[in-house]
């Protein structure tokens, strides 16, 4: 079976990878930078930041793929993908935060964020859109 | 939505992903068209009707006029 990749797939597909790239330089840096005690005050805040902006980034590349991808039914498995994630994401950190407020769990979240659970949802949303239109989607 | 698609192609000897080359889409999305499974938006039905010289009433067939069983 042929798939289908548009210039749109080809070019989300690109971002994607020049962002998670960018991530794992920035998040090793300030990691091994902080470890080192090496930073602090604002150039400490600013270096906290990086590792978040490439994540940003890719909610960016998928909106952008919304805007760029002439597809429409390719645009909706993408679309269906973001309302699974955002709904598996928002319940997992309000029950999560919950049980925080209720002492049943400790503060802070080990390392797995919001961002973290919204990407695990885009693949029970690709799983959705396999089991009720036949097919995965491309994101 | 029940449609014609298949019937279509078949006289024409199209494969599915012949008439997503022509349209300019996926073949998932004809796939997931023809199978009923994806209701395409007005524009890409007067496309596809367009495409086998038809109207779109001859490729798809009205929902609510085959719920009143008219069809």
């Amino acid at each position: 079976m042929a798939y289908y990749r548009s210039p749109a797939i080809r070019r989300y597909m690109i971002r994607l990878i020049v962002l998670v790239s960018l991530y794992l330089v920035t998040l090793f840096t300030a990691v091994m930078m902080f470890k080192a005690q090496a930073v602090s005050g604002v150039p400490a805040v600013i270096l906290a930041i990086l590792p978040a902006l490439p994540i940003i980034g890719v909610f960016w590349a998928v909106m952008r793929f919304l805007i760029e991808e002439p597809d429409e039914f390719m645009r909706m498995l993408l679309v269906r993908q973001c309302l699974v994630a955002t709904g598996f994401c928002l319940t997992i950190m309000t029950v999560w935060e919950f049980l925080q407020n209720f002492d049943i769990l400790p503060p802070g979240n080990g390392g797995f964020g919001a961002a973290f659970f919204w990407f695990i949802g885009l693949g029970f949303g690709a799983l959705y859109n396999k089991l009720t239109v036949g097919t995965a989607g491309c994101a | 939505m029940n449609n014609r698609l298949k019937i279509l192609r078949a006289e024409r000897d199209w494969s599915q992903g012949d008439l997503a080359d022509r349209l300019e889409v996926s073949r998932q999305s004809v796939n997931a068209i023809e199978t009923g499974r994806y209701d395409p938006s007005l524009p890409l039905a007067f496309r596809i009707a367009e495409m086998f010289g038809l109207s779109i009433e001859e490729v798809f067939e009205s929902p609510s006029r085959r719920k009143s069983g008219a069809i």
